[in-house]
């Protein structure tokens, strides 16, 4: 067992896992936190995607202790308060999710290309979303989604 | 209908749960105690098995115990039943071998589940799974069905290994027709072998109670009382109330989580006999061998058309892969939901269809989003555009010269079917005016200037959802009815909880089904809740497939709303000391018809429960209302799709330019989803057309079981849709609906296709047209020719 610490949403959090556990695993397993979700373990479908750092990625191919130290947010740390991320938001409001099951590692995905200023319009945000699957939406949906959330990200900040 | 909510795009209460994380898929449920399961399964597609060696792994850290196919043999488990049976042309029976919930003797596809390792843990179960020494003996395996009928036989009671050999239709008038023909054109075609692929893997969670004798079982299930049915009745693990199967938030279907597989009936099973409390979630690679795959036909057809391109006759003869077993409803797929609609749109006379389905050492082949109806209209809008170019006819104009017309309905095609109403003319005519279809020929020499190959294609397409009037099913062999289950219970404070025996995994159904209801009460959409996916809380329902929910689902909530009205009216007469005929229901409120009294919704459902002078032989208290909702027909959702590519000759990389879809589902209630439903069934559509194939080599071992092998359509990968929406009401039921689900992924990948041939000016061209396959070859040759 090795014992790590990881700042979770905020939170610092101190777990005993094994060596090859992965970030994605002890984030479910050991703190409970189900909102990222596993649909392919090789790092294909981006369902399990988080921000360690401020940057984007895939948890399943992750190693827990290669993250000691880190600072991750979830899908579950995303909203402050009560409200709504306006991604969150956009996606409700553009239809951009049907089984929802894609949905958190999507749009912690989206927010990552608006942070990094990769969602200028729809073919960067097509391009920038190809790391995740949806089987649902056929994206299109999703793709007027980032861009709404983009733009009222942008309005936050400004 | 008040109509105040009805055709709204009401935006989805069940997103905030799935934005923020807090959705509560089967692998989310966490409970206490909690063991692991990994199943061990056959590297072979097909092998004896000798015998099993479980002591390593019993040894093994943390391993609690090992089941194999002999213990599931020692218990005298049943077999996993197919639900649908189907005869030969000679009046025999299907034939269906044995399908095992774990085997035991004999293996018959490559990732069949043989035996079970429940651990402490998920790491230490796999683990030990690897140390399970299973004595397999390969046997030569039958994997192409186009010649497994003359392969060695699999099942000593399936000769040929022929499951069926299935007829509809008039052959000597079929054939009367051909020898009669100006034109005929024949074509070869497969349809090519799909995975379902829904982003949350299979996965179940079995918790036994000893002190009630109760299995829960947890699992990603599209109808989790057909689940319950089939394990209890059939398998026999439990009286079927000492079985209460949940079927929490599920993350996509399409068809593949409608089955009874072994490995969620083995853990509840295993459950109760070790009294232990087991998960398993399937990782992608498991899915991809193991979930009930779809389509994969090989046919061949010949359509005879007059000279002035009238179709005459149609005729086609189909081999359906069925797999290693019949799946649950493996058997209707290519023969009532793919014979019964080659008619499409059309009013050719004479059709005689044949299809032999076969098994293979392949997973088993079972309904995939569309399910029989992709494959039919495959198979017609091909020949059709094939026709057309042959006899140098405009496509369209071709297809407007057979199309049913809209006086003509009720419609009683030859393939046994009665179309109830449809307007296919006026969606081809809104579907070209949107693709600008006249000015295609300056797109094309547009293109051309660039060295780009443009090609437009159409595709009109029908489908028979709203499964099913049960008299018709259980005619045509389905062992279960099929209508569906609805509860209207409206609580004191006058809010209203909705119960249904369909089941949502992406569909939206707690925001339409409470959209239907609170607009026929006139309540606010706020308080109406959904219940469903939970057989310990529901009515026995069939579940979500086939574009069924809302059609057959829905329309039982309707009846139960005014069930609810009229037991409201009666509660109203009883207050108001008035006679029930003075009262009338003008949502939300109950008004006396004489004066100006009248009782809110509110106050009436406050009255049912609190009230206690009721005159008891004539009203009981309480306001709660149930409907079982047997359908009258099929509903015939129709429309046209057109699809515009541009090919890089030098590379074979097909672009879709644009997809336009017309499509006339009825009634709707929530425009946005119903968009949502298309945009969905068209990425998979064109994921059919240009992406997705699933290979096994001859030995039967899978070659394209990853994302990395099996090519997903991404975001990158996919155009935007042009969608509308046409509608006739459907006579069929109360809502007039006639469902949305899969008909984006029906109408689609022939539209697709046919856009490419015409580019390459080349008909043989086959699914997935991909720039590295042998199609995508086809394109760079033809492209090459054509410069």
């Amino acid at each position: 067992m090795e014992t790590i610490e990881l700042k979770v949403n905020g939170r610092t959090r101190t777990v005993h896992c094994l060596p090859n556990a992965t970030l994605v695993d002890v984030l479910r397993d050991h703190l409970h936190l189900t909102g990222t979700h596993i649909g392919c373990d090789t790092t294909q479908c981006g369902a399990c995607t988080i921000h360690v750092d401020g940057d984007a990625v895939k948890a399943c191919t992750v190693l827990a202790v290669r993250s000691d130290g880190a600072e991750i947010m979830t899908i579950e740390g995303l909203a402050e308060n009560e409200a709504s991320h306006p991604m969150q938001k956009a996606f409700n409001e553009c239809h951009g999710l049907q089984c929802g099951f894609c949905t958190p590692g999507m749009i912690m995905s989206a927010v990552d290309l608006v942070n990094k200023g990769f969602a200028s319009d729809p073919t960067a945000v097509r391009e920038g979303l190809s790391g995740n699957i949806c089987r649902c939406t056929g994206y299109q949906n999703i793709v007027a989604a980032v861009m709404q959330g983009a733009s009222e990200m942008q309005e936050q900040s400004s | 209908m008040s109509g105040s909510l009805i055709g709204k795009s009401v935006l989805r209460k069940e997103d905030h749960r799935f934005v923020t994380g807090k959705g509560r898929y089967t692998d989310d449920v966490q409970l206490v105690g909690v063991t692991y399961a990994t199943f061990v399964r056959s590297p072979y597609a097909r092998a004896d098995i000798k015998s099993f060696d479980i002591s390593a792994a019993l040894a093994a850290p943390g391993v609690i115990t090992v089941l194999t196919g002999e213990d599931v043999t020692k218990d005298g488990l049943g077999g996993l039943p197919c639900g649908w049976m189907i005869h030969s042309k000679d009046g025999s029976e299907m034939r269906q071998p044995h399908h095992p919930v774990l085997a035991a003797d004999r293996v018959n596809y490559l990732g069949e589940p043989v035996a079970l390792v429940i651990a402490e843990s998920q790491l230490e179960a796999k683990n030990a799974a690897e140390m399970v020494m299973v004595d397999f003996e390969p046997l030569t395996a039958v994997v192409n069905p186009a010649t497994a009928s003359q392969a060695d036989t699999l099942y000593e009671a399936v000769p040929n290994n022929l499951c069926y050999e299935w007829e509809l239709g008039d052959e000597a008038a079929t054939d009367e027709g051909l020898a009669n023909a100006a034109h005929v054109t024949t074509l070869q075609l497969t349809n090519n072998r799909l995975i379902p692929n829904a982003i949350e893997p299979r996965a179940a969670l079995a918790e036994y109670n000893s002190g009630t004798d109760e299995i829960i079982l947890h699992t990603t299930s599209q109808n989790p009382h057909l689940a319950r049915l089939i394990m209890t009745a059939f398998v026999q693990i439990a009286p079927e109330h000492k079985l209460r199967v949940i079927a929490p938030d599920v993350g996509g279907g399409f068809g593949s989580k409608i089955f009874i597989y072994s490995e969620e009936t083995a853990l509840a099973w295993a459950a109760k006999k070790l009294g232990l409390t087991i998960k398993w979630t399937a990782e992608r690679s498991e899915s991809f061998l193991t979930d009930a795959h779809g389509r994969d036909h090989v046919s061949e057809a010949k359509l005879a058309l007059s000279a002035d391109g009238e179709f005459l006759a149609l005729k086609v003869k189909t081999i359906a892969n069925m797999g290693a077993y019949l799946s649950t409803f493996a058997s209707a797929v290519p023969t009532y939901l793919y014979g019964t609609l080659l008619a499409g749109q059309y009013r050719t006379p004479a059709i005689y269809v044949e299809v032999d389905s076969v098994f293979t050492n392949t997973a088993p082949v079972d309904a995939y989003r569309g399910a029989g109806r992709p494959e039919a209209t495959y198979l017609l809008e091909r020949i059709v555009e094939k026709a057309a170019a042959e006899m140098g006819l405009d496509p369209a104009e071709l297809r407007r010269r057979n199309f049913i017309s809209r006086d003509q309905f009720p419609y009683q095609t030859p393939v046994a079917l009665e179309y109830d109403t449809g307007d296919y003319e006026a969606s081809l005519h809104k579907a070209l005016e949107m693709a600008d279809y006249d000015t295609f020929s300056a797109r094309q020499t547009e293109a051309a200037a660039r060295g780009k190959l443009r090609g437009i294609g159409l595709s009109c397409y029908i489908e028979a959802c709203g499964l099913a009037p049960s008299q018709v099913a259980g005619a045509l062999g389905a062992g279960v009815g099929l209508w569906e289950s609805g509860e209207v219970r409206v609580n004191p404070t006058g809010s209203v909880t909705v119960l249904t025996g369909s089941h949502s995994h992406g569909q939206g159904h707690e925001t339409t089904f409470a959209q239907l209801v609170a607009d026929r009460l006139g309540l606010p959409i706020e308080d109406v809740e959904v219940v469903h996916g939970d057989t310990g809380k529901l009515d026995f329902g069939l579940g979500t497939y086939g574009s069924r929910s809302l059609a057959v689902g829905g329309s039982a909530l309707s009846v139960a709303a005014d069930k609810v009205v009229e037991k409201g009216r009666k509660i109203a007469a009883h207050l108001l000391r008035t006679d029930v005929d003075n009262i009338d229901f003008e949502a939300p409120v109950f008004k006396m018809i004489d004066s100006n009294e009248s009782k809110t919704f509110q106050e009436i459902a406050f009255a049912a429960y609190v009230n206690h002078d009721y005159p008891s032989d004539e009203l009981e208290p309480g306001l709660a209302e149930k409907a079982f909702y047997d359908p009258l027909n099929f509903t015939y959702p129709a429309g046209s799709h057109i699809c515009e590519v541009e090919i890089d000759p030098d590379t074979g990389v097909v672009e879709i330019i644009q997809f336009v879809a017309v499509d006339d589902f009825g009634t709707i209630i929530n425009p946005m989803i119903v968009e949502g439903q298309v945009h969905g069934g068209i990425a998979q559509g064109i994921g059919q057309a240009m992406f997705e194939n699933v290979v096994y080599d001859d030995a039967g071992q899978q070659l394209s079981a990853s994302y990395m092998d099996y090519t997903m359509p991404r975001a990158d990968d996919l155009p935007n849709y042009s969608v509308h929406h046409a509608s006739t009401t459907c006579p069929g039921n109360p809502l007039g609906m006639k469902g949305c689900g899969e008909a984006g992924a029906i109408g689609s990948p022939p539209a697709v296709i046919n856009a490419i041939t015409d580019a390459i000016g080349n008909n043989n061209l086959s699914m997935p047209a991909t720039s590295c396959s042998e199609s995508g070859r086809a394109v760079q040759a033809s492209a090459s020719n054509a410069n």
